[in-house]
């Protein structure tokens, strides 16, 4: 669709202008941005990866945790305790000036800047994501631990078979709250030059000066995808109960 | 209505003006009806003890006088103003949380599980309604307060925690604080169910005290049947929510008319 | 290396005051508009409630980012005067951080003993009265623990007005780091600075519970006989 630009008058930015919307999802072909649905398209792709990595990693972390071995228990402690009393913005610039150059010497900025921030965002809900395995853990009645001790069940079994399908379906509500807190928290990653939503709204920004409406579509785009995903998270809260 | 026998220290009114009045009341909880089209007064200085199975209504009739719910349809009067209505503009309407309000300062209420203010001690417990609501000084509210602890026998307890005192003694203390609020009518549901079997006569005797020393009109709900019997003018036998029998105590307990009312007291007193 | 630490730190503590300085200030606003909307929503009028629904649901169901960029860039376009950066920042994370505390508000309130407020209204206590001297603080007790949780939100929280400016402990470590170079260094003591403020935040925060519970518990005993220590449980 091509919009054309003088239309859209670049005075009064006081006042909304729906065309500047326009613009914004669909930019013609010299626009100096890249319209908002390819940011929206990176913001999923953040969180979904950001949630795996989470999902997993805080059941690792979480399983760590609760280990006999004091080393190991320890080390998660702290790495948990630290990650999580944190600020993400700082731990994304760390990863992304730091320790993804060191470890992916030959990638281009712009990869490394996905890597370091899905990375830091998985990293970062990973900690919380553990202390809701360990609540859905502990959830699990002691009797169910010492069953698994008079019928000498391997150690893998016990978790696999035993505890976690008790512990996890109680929980997931509370994750995917977690998975939502991420996904509004991705805009975070524009800082690292990552393209995101708030990217594509502050570049439209800086050429048009009509911030307006950037960022209150990007306002309203979270928003609506937020109380869109929500609903099956209810619905699984009242499947499941609260934790 | 049968009459009923005197009992040290109440004085029955003259009949005409009943001090609690229920008129065809009906309460409805969704699709649960647990009181239909009940009728009945309450004689200024009357002692009524309401008995029944649980779920027969009972303390629903306590929980509408103190307005903790609202009734499905009828009306309820207090001392000559009525609880559920109000006149706006000439009309009747259903009474507002001000009104209400005000009519049901005359009443006070002791629960079963005591309910004393755990962020408060047993003096400001008892001072504190008083001085917000009855505006009276400090002071003056908190003399009253040592009489009525006194009375009831904790007269050393008045810088205590309610968490340091005994079931028993917390329950006297909450019957003190329903008496600082000067009321024309008592509530008592069942006051003692949640109290240890030897805890359980220190309160009763505070209630036979009151009973016997002052004309407070009380509405009691218990399972403590000698307790009723020696306190009570009238008993009333409920059963899914309507009144099954009534009469005065020698009556109910003695020689019951009601088969249903013979079959529940057997049971209770066989508990007992 | 270490002595380098030496030298940023004059700089990285004045950026630790402004960060304190953001975090209290946006936690006043936060209490503020907790209380406010958790309150409303109790309201028997249905417009009161709605209100603060849907400022719960605009502020939690948006990104604190947006928020900040919004109140910053779009507000002064919207009505003609700009805000001071850090009071920007005050107001987006305290809005932001009010909508959360909201839920707690209205949680804790919902977990006082319904019997209090039925002995409440049996002495015929009026329900602003109900609410200030018996109900909250009583459930102000239940609120310490995730408002805790909800100030250490904050404090990470104040990271992001570095993106607008503020010289708080983030904007000062990305100053330093671009004239010193250092990075991993600098990055490091930072993250290790905003750890040992939110541990003491946390310390913080169970002093003040204990306190708050004290202070339903237990209270000084003029006189008491020994024998009368029968401590039970009030039935609920």
């Amino acid at each position: 669709m091509i919009v054309v630009t003088e239309a859209c008058t670049p005075e009064d930015t006081g006042k909304w202008e729906w065309c500047r919307v326009d613009e914004l999802l669909n930019p013609p072909p010299d626009a100096a941005w890249n319209s908002l649905y390819n940011g929206l398209w990176i913001t999923i792709q953040a969180t979904v990866i950001g949630a795996i990595i989470a999902i997993v990693l805080g059941l690792i972390f979480a399983i760590m945790r609760r280990s006999s071995v004091r080393p190991v228990s320890w080390t998660a402690t702290a790495i948990v305790e630290f990650i999580r009393s944190t600020p993400l913005l700082v731990q994304l610039f760390f990863l992304f000036f730091v320790i993804v150059p060191t470890l992916f010497t030959g990638m281009d900025v712009e990869t490394q800047a996905k890597v370091a921030g899905f990375t830091g965002l998985g990293l970062h809900y990973a900690t919380y994501m553990s202390e809701v395995y360990r609540a859905g853990i502990d959830g699990v009645p002691k009797g169910q631990w010492e069953a698994t001790t008079a019928l000498s069940l391997p150690r893998v079994r016990v978790w696999t078979s035993v505890i976690l399908p008790q512990a996890i379906p109680r929980v997931l509500p509370a994750l995917g709250n977690y998975v939502i807190a991420m996904f509004k928290e991705v805009p975070l990653l524009f800082t690292i030059g990552v393209t995101e939503m708030l990217f594509d709204a502050q570049s439209y920004g800086s050429s048009t000066f009509h911030y307006t409406e950037a960022i209150t579509v990007v306002g309203v785009f979270f928003l609506v995808i937020s109380i869109i995903t929500a609903i099956p998270i209810r619905l699984l809260e009242r499947r499941y109960g609260h934790l | 209505m049968a009459t009923s026998e005197p009992v040290a220290g109440a004085h029955r009114s003259n009949g005409a003006d009943p001090l609690i009045s229920f008129d065809k009341v009906v309460k409805q909880f969704g699709s649960l009806t647990v009181l239909r089209d009940l009728d009945f007064n309450v004689a200024s200085g009357e002692r009524v003890t309401l008995i029944g199975p649980s779920g027969s209504g009972k303390t629903t009739i306590l929980r509408l006088l103190m307005t903790l719910e609202k009734v499905t349809s009828g009306s309820i009067t207090v001392d000559g103003d009525s609880l559920t209505h109000m006149d706006k503009g000439g009309k009747q309407v259903v009474a507002d949380e001000k009104h209400c309000r005000q009519v049901r300062k005359k009443i006070g209420m002791v629960f079963q599980s005591f309910n004393l203010f755990p962020n408060m001690n047993v003096m400001r417990n008892i001072t504190e309604a008083p001085v917000r609501v009855l505006g009276k000084s400090r002071d003056e509210a908190e003399q009253r307060a040592k009489e009525l602890l006194d009375m009831v026998g904790l007269g050393d307890k008045t810088n205590n925690h309610p968490s340091q005192l005994s079931g028993g003694q917390q329950q006297r203390v909450a019957i003190a604080r329903a008496l600082a609020m000067e009321p024309k009518v008592m509530l008592l549901d069942e006051v003692t169910a949640a109290l240890d079997p030897e805890l359980v006569a220190d309160v009763l005797n505070v209630l036979r005290d009151i009973a016997n020393t002052t004309d407070m009109t009380m509405l009691i709900v218990t399972h403590e049947m000698g307790f009723a019997r020696d306190v009570s003018n009238r008993v009333m036998m409920f059963d899914r929510g309507q009144i099954l029998e009534e009469g005065p105590p020698s009556q109910i307990f003695g020689e019951p008319e009601n088969e249903r009312t013979r079959t529940f007291l057997k049971a209770v007193l066989e508990e007992h | 290396m270490l002595s380098d630490v030496w030298d940023y730190l004059p700089n990285l503590l004045r950026g630790v005051i402004i960060t304190l300085e953001i975090t209290g200030g946006a936690a006043v606003v936060g209490l503020f508009t907790a209380f406010a909307s958790g309150l409303m929503a109790r309201s028997s009028l249905r417009i009161v409630r709605i209100v603060a629904r849907v400022y719960v649901e605009v502020f939690r169901g948006t990104s604190a980012v947006v928020q900040l960029f919004w109140i910053f860039f779009v507000l002064p376009l919207l009505v003609g005067w700009q805000l001071f950066p850090i009071w920007a920042g005050i107001l987006a994370l305290g809005l932001n951080i009010g909508a959360y505390g909201s839920e707690v508000v209205r949680g804790s309130i919902r977990a006082v003993p319904r019997g209090q407020s039925e002995a409440a209204v049996a002495l015929s206590f009026s329900p602003a009265d109900r609410l200030r001297r018996i109900i909250l603080p009583q459930a102000w007790v239940g609120m310490i623990p995730p408002f805790g949780n909800l100030l250490i939100e904050l404090l990470k929280g104040s990271a992001l007005v570095s993106l607008i400016t503020v010289s708080e402990l983030t904007f000062v470590g990305q100053g330093l780091r671009q004239l010193e170079g250092n990075t991993a260094l600098i990055y490091s003591v930072v993250l290790i600075m905003y750890f040992i403020l939110a541990y003491l935040i946390t310390m913080g925060m169970r002093f003040l519970e204990r306190r708050a519970k004290a202070s339903l518990g237990m209270r000084p005993v003029a006189s008491s006989k020994p024998s009368d220590k029968l401590i039970q449980d009030v039935p609920s």
